[in-house]
C-alpha cells in the first residue's frame, strides 16, 4: 500500500527549512516541482549540519596537512600517522540541541554518533572525551541537563566498552537555553588498513547493516540547524534514542567483516541517515545508487519512504559490498546477531533513485544534490575592540584561590568523571582529573595522549586570540604529559551565522585557529560545525571547541609524576599579569571584562618544545591556563597529597592568564639543571617557591591543604547531586 | 595451565582478564557464548566484565542462560576453577554457582575509581598470594554492584570463610561490604572490582597483579 504524499506548498517548503531561493534552485535543477519525499531529501541535504553552507568557504582556509596526516577533512573521521605502520583515527562532534530537548538520549546517541564515525573507517575506538557547557548552576533546566547528559555519556560510553579519558565541563548564563555537548572519539587502525565512504564498480550490492530503522530522529538534522524557542518540548520526537549494546556488535562485526575483504566502501548512518550515507558514498565514487526501500529492516510498520530516508535511528551502517564475498559477510553479521539486508545496488546514470514497493518515489540526480547543496558567503563584521578594563581590586590570595576551587567552573569534577569508565581495555595510564589523558598504545610501548580545550569568555572578548589560545592551551596539555602534539579536530559552536557579528566571532575565531595549528604544527583532520546556537535570539559564547591527540613514542618517558616533599616550583614562561576575562573577574568580582590574553606563537612552540626536551629533568608538569599560577600551583599540590608554599606576588601574578606557561616540580638539582638549560633555549624560567608541608602558603597568608581539598572536592556534588 | 575466557556479544573486558591471565603464564582461550563446550583441558574459566548482553532484563540474566553457561556451571560442579570479574561476577550470581545478587548502586549512579579493599580471606588459590587482613587498591567500575543476600546467608558466608573481599569504603551499598566471595569448594570467585586493571606498571598500581602472578603455581599446586 502506497501512502498518498501531500502536496508540496509554501508551508511545507518552510517546515523543511528550506528557503524561497534554495527551492528555486531545486526547481531549476529538477525542473519539475519535487515530490514529498524528495522535498525531504533536498532538506536533509541541504540543512547547515549536513551541508556547512555558511562554513564551507571558511573552513576551506583552515590547515590540514603536514606528513603526519594521512587523511584530513571530509571523511568520517582525520587519520593521522603514529609509527610503526599504525594511525590514531579521530574527530569531535556536537550534539547540543537533541541534549537540551531529551538530555541522556541526545548526549548518548551523541557518543555513538562519533564512535560509529571512528570505527567506520576500520579503527577500533580506544579513547573518548566529552566537552560540556552549561547554563548558569541556578537556572532551572541546569541540574537536569547535568545529569541526563552526564549519565547519557556515560550509559553509552560504558557499555560500549571505551575509556573516557578526559573532558571540559563549564557553566555560564549564556547557555542556560543552549547546552553544548561535544563528543570526541579516537581509534586505532593499521595505516595501510583505512575505509574509506567512495562506492567503486556498476552493479555492485549495497547492503544495510545494523539495527532496524524507525520513526526516530526523522528530520533530526533539520532541528539542529533551526534556533529554539518556546516550542522546543514538541522537538523530543526528533531525538534519537541509543542502544550501545547494538553499537558494540555493530564495531565488532564491521572490523571482523573489513578482515573479510568484503567491504568496498562504507559509510555510518549519521545525521539524516540513509539519505545521506548513500548520497555521499555514490558521489564520491561518480556513481548513482538505486535504493530498494521494501528491503530495509523496519522496526515499525507501514513506515513511508519519507520516513525511512530521514530516519535518525542509530547504530547503522551503509556499504557497498564485493558480492564474492557475501555469504562471507553475512556470516558475520549473523554471528553478532545483527541485521544485514541488501537494500539496493551502484548504477551507471547519475541518479539517486528511491524505489518503494515498485513505485518511484524519487528520483534525483545524485551529483547536483551531493554538490549543489547552497554555499553562502554570508555577511559578518569584525568583532570590536574591547574597551580598556577597569582597575582590579588587590585581593587576599588564599580567598581568591578558594573563590575559584569552590566555584562550579573550577571545582574538582570527580562526580562527573567517576561516572565515566576511564580504564575499560586496560590500556589507561593516566586517569582523569589533572591534565591531558594518556592511553597506551595496546601491546607498544607508545602512548597517545588526549586532550579538550576552548575558553569560550576569550573568543568573545577577541575571536582571533581566543582561537588562537584554544589551540595553545591543547597543545600546552599534551606537552604538559610529555607527548608531541599531533593534530586537531575542531567543533564549532557558534550562533546564528545569518548575524553578520556571530558570524564574525566565526571568521575572526577561524583565522586564530589556523594560524596557531600552523604555527604549532598540528592541522586540523576532521572536525564539525553547530551554529544556530540561540535561544530566542540569545547565542551562546562562541565555543570553538579544539580536540588534539598527542603521541609519546616508545622511547619516551611520559611526565605523570608527582610533586614531593621539597620539589622546588618552577615557571616556565612570561609573566606580565594579564587580567582581562580571566577566571578571577568572573567568578570572584562578576565581570567579564578587558581583552583576551594575546598569544605568542612562537614562545609557545619554544616551551613546548623546552618542556619536551627536557622531559627527564622535570617530576610533574602542569600548564598554567585559568586562574594563572595559583590554580595551577592548587591543583599540582592537591593532586600530589602535598603542600605548596609560594613567593609573595600581587594579585595580577597570581591570577593572571598570560599564555604560553608550564608550571614544573623537580628536586633542586634538576631545577638547577632545567635553569641551565632554559638559558640555551632561551626560555624564560625562574623558580616560584616550593611544594612542602599540608598547607597552602603564599607569602604570610595560608590555609591548611585539607581544608582547601574538601571545598575543591565538595563543590560539584553539593552543587548538583 | 589452560584458561578460558568466555565472550558475549557486549563482554568489554575479555581482553583485559586474557592479557592478564597471559601475563601470569597461563594459556588462554576465548570462547564464544553460543558454543556449548568449553575447550577439553581447561583449569580456569574466566568471566570477563562487560555489558553481557547490554544489561538487558536484569545484568548477567541472559547470559547466564547462554549455552556456554550450561559448560561452565558443568566445569564447576567437576571442581574446575571459575573466576568472575564485575559482570563476571553477575553472571555466577544468576547462574547460582554464587549465592545472592547484585543491585543497583545505592548511590544510583555508575561509579568507576579507585577502591580500597581488605583481603578477608587467604584461603583459596585466588588470595593466598595476599596477607590476610591485607588492604589493596583495586578499581571498580559498576552500576549494579550493591552484593545483597539475606541475613542467612550472609552469616552463612561469614561462618565459612567466604568472603573474598570486602570495600574499605563502601561504595555501593553491598551487604556486609562485600566486595567479593566464594564458592562453597573455594574454586569459585566472583568479585566487583576489578584486580586486571591494577595489573600492571602502567596501571599506575600492581595490587591487582599478585592474584593472577600467583595463580599458576597455586594451580599446579592444587
Amino acid at each position: 500500500m502506497q501512502v498518498q504524499e501531500p502536496a508540496i506548498t509554501e508551508d511545507l517548503i518552510a517546515s523543511h527549512g528550506i528557503s524561497p531561493d534554495e527551492y528555486a534552485e531545486i526547481l531549476r535543477i529538477l525542473n519539475r516541482e519535487p515530490s514529498f519525499t524528495e522535498l525531504g531529501i533536498f532538506s536533509a541535504m541541504w540543512n547547515e549540519h549536513c551541508s556547512y553552507k555558511s562554513s564551507k568557504i571558511h573552513l576551506k582556509k583552515l590547515p590540514t596537512t603536514g606528513p603526519q596526516v594521512i587523511c584530513g577533512p571530509g571523511e568520517n573521521a582525520g587519520v593521522v600517522d603514529i609509527g610503526d605502520g599504525q594511525a590514531v583515527v579521530f574527530k569531535m562532534e556536537s550534539h547540543n540541541h537533541p541534549s537540551y530537548i531529551e538530555p541522556y538520549q541526545g548526549a548518548a546517541t551523541g557518543v555513538g554518533g562519533i564512535l560509529r564515525d571512528v570505527f567506520t573507517m576500520g579503527a577500533r575506538p580506544i579513547a573518548a572525551m566529552n566537552a560540556l557547557s552549561f547554563g548558569e548552576k541556578d537556572h532551572h533546566k541546569t541540574r537536569q541537563l547535568v545529569h541526563g547528559v552526564v549519565e547519557g555519556v556515560g550509559g553509552y560510553g560504558n557499555c560500549f566498552g571505551v575509556p573516557t579519558v578526559g573532558g571540559e565541563v563549564r557553566f555560564h548564563p549564556a547557555y542556560n537555553g543552549n547546552c553544548l555537548v561535544n563528543a570526541f572519539a579516537a581509534g586505532l587502525a593499521d595505516a595501510d588498513k583505512i575505509f574509506y565512504s567512495a562506492a567503486s564498480g556498476v552493479g555492485r550490492p549495497v547492503v544495510y547493516l545494523g539495527a532496524k530503522t524507525g520513526r526516530d530522529g526523522v528530520g533530526g538534522a533539520t532541528m539542529a540547524s533551526a534556533e529554539f524557542d518556546e516550542t522546543i518540548e514538541e522537538k523530543r520526537p526528533t531525538v534519537q534514542v541509543g542502544d550501545p549494546f547494538t553499537e558494540k556488535r555493530l564495531m565488532e562485526a564491521t572490523l571482523e567483516l573489513m578482515q573479510t575483504g568484503a567491504v568496498i566502501s562504507i559509510q555510518d548512518m549519521g545525521a539524516a541517515g540513509l539519505t545521506c550515507s548513500a548520497v555521499e558514498m555514490g558521489d564520491k565514487g561518480q556513481l548513482g545508487i538505486r535504493l530498494d526501500l521494501e528491503n530495509v529492516p523496519q522496526r515499525e510498520a507501514n513506515m513511508t519512504a519519507y520516513e525511512m530516508m530521514l530516519s535518525e535511528s542509530q547504530e547503522r551502517m551503509l556499504m557497498v559490498l564485493d558480492p564474492a564475498k557475501e555469504a562471507e559477510a553475512r556470516a558475520v553479521f549473523e554471528k553478532w546477531d545483527l541485521d544485514f539486508a541488501i537494500v539496493g545496488e551502484t548504477i551507471s546514470e547519475d541518479r539517486f533513485l528511491i524505489m518503494h514497493n515498485g513505485t518511484c518515489m524519487a528520483d534525483l540526480p545524485l551529483s547536483k544534490l551531493a554538490s549543489s547543496a547552497p554555499e553562502y558567503d554570508r555577511p559578518w563584521v569584525p568583532t570590536e575592540a574591547v574597551a580598556d578594563m577597569a582597575d582590579v581590586p588587590g585581593i587576599d590570595p588564599i580567598d581568591g584561590l578558594k573563590a575559584l576551587i569552590g566555584s562550579v567552573n573550577y571545582c574538582a569534577r570527580q562526580w562527573v568523571y567517576e561516572q565515566y569508565d576511564s580504564m575499560v581495555m586496560g590500556d589507561t595510564v593516566r586517569n582523569p582529573g589533572f591534565g591531558a589523558g594518556l592511553i597506551r598504545v595496546h601491546g607498544t610501548g607508545k602512548m597517545l595522549a588526549f586532550t579538550s580545550d576552548v575558553t569560550p569568555r576569550y573568543v568573545r572578548a577577541n575571536p582571533v586570540e581566543g582561537g588562537k589560545q584554544a589551540v595553545a592551551e591543547a597543545y600546552r596539555n599534551l606537552t604538559a604529559v610529555g607527548a608531541k602534539p599531533l593534530a586537531t579536530t575542531d567543533n564549532l559552536n557558534f550562533g546564528n551565522p545569518e548575524k553578520p557579528q556571530i558570524m564574525g566571532q566565526f571568521v575572526g575565531a577561524l583565522d586564530g585557529i589556523g594560524q596557531a595549528c600552523l604555527a604549532l604544527d598540528m592541522p586540523i583532520v576532521s572536525g564539525n560545525v553547530s551554529l544556530y546556537n540561540e535561544t530566542d535570539g540569545t547565542p551562546i559564547l562562541p565555543t570553538p571547541t579544539i580536540g588534539a591527540v598527542g603521541l609519546v613514542a616508545a622511547d619516551e618517558t611520559p611526565i605523570i609524576g608527582t610533586a614531593r616533599e621539597g620539589h622546588v616550583a618552577l615557571l616556565v614562561g612570561d609573566t606580565a599579569g594579564h587580567l582581562g576575562q580571566s577566571a578571577l573577574l568572573a567568578e570572584v568580582f562578576n565581570r567579564e571584562d578587558g581583552d583576551a590574553p594575546h598569544v605568542d606563537l612562537d614562545a609557545e612552540r619554544r616551551n613546548g618544545d623546552f618542556i619536551r626536551a627536557q622531559r627527564d629533568l622535570i617530576r610533574a608538569c602542569t600548564d598554567l591556563s585559568d586562574g594563572g599560577l595559583i590554580m595551577a600551583a592548587f591543583e599540582m599540590a592537591e593532586a600530589s597529597n602535598v603542600g605548596v608554599a609560594l613567593d609573595d606576588a600581587d594579585t595580577a601574578t597570581l591570577f593572571g592568564e598570560d599564555q604560553a606557561r608550564y608550571l614544573i616540580a623537580c628536586n633542586f638539582d634538576q631545577a638547577e639543571a632545567l635553569m641551565t638549560e632554559a638559558a640555551k633555549a632561551g626560555v624564560s624560567i625562574k623558580s616560584v617557591g616550593k611544594f612542602t608541608g599540608d598547607a597552602f602558603k603564599v607569602g604570610s597568608t595560608e590555609a591548611p591543604m585539607a581544608d582547601l581539598k574538601t571545598i575543591y572536592r565538595g563543590t560539584f556534588a553539593d552543587t548538583f547531586a | 595451565m589452560r584458561a578460558a575466557v568466555i565472550v558475549f556479544p557486549g563482554s568489554n573486558c575479555d581482553r583485559d582478564l586474557a592479557v592478564a591471565f597471559r601475563n601470569a603464564g597461563l594459556d588462554v582461550t576465548m570462547v564464544w557464548h553460543k558454543d556449548t563446550d568449553l575447550p577439553s583441558g581447561i583449569d580456569m574459566v574466566g568471566i570477563p566484565g562487560g555489558f553481557s548482553f547490554g544489561d538487558y532484563l536484569r545484568c548477567g540474566a541472559i547470559a547466564a542462560n547462554s549455552p556456554i553457561c550450561q559448560s561452565v556451571k558443568a566445569h564447576a560442579d567437576r571442581g574446575g576453577y571459575v573466576f568472575g570479574v564485575c559482570n563476571g561476577f553477575q553472571v555466577l550470581t544468576e547462574t547460582k554457582l554464587l549465592p545472592g545478587a547484585l543491585m543497583r548502586n545505592a548511590g544510583l549512579k555508575f561509579v568507576c575509581k579507585n577502591t580500597p579493599l581488605k583481603v578477608e580471606t587467604t584461603s583459596s588459590v585466588f588470595t593466598s598470594a595476599y596477607a590476610q587482613g591485607q588492604e589493596i587498591m583495586i578499581p571498580i567500575a559498576h552500576h549494579d554492584g550493591n552484593y545483597s543476600a539475606d541475613a542467612d546467608t550472609v552469616k552463612l558466608l561469614q561462618d565459612e570463610d567466604r568472603i573474598a573481599f570486602t570495600y574499605g569504603q563502601n561504595p555501593n551499598g553491598s551487604t556486609a561490604d562485600i566486595a567479593g566471595i566464594l564458592s562453597e569448594n573455594r574454586r569459585v570467585l566472583g568479585m566487583m572490582p576489578h584486580p586486571e586493571r591494577a595489573a600492571e606498571e602502567a596501571h599506575g598500581g600492581t595490587d591487582g597483579a599478585r592474584l593472577f602472578a600467583h595463580l599458576t603455581e597455586a594451580l599446579a599446586g592444587a
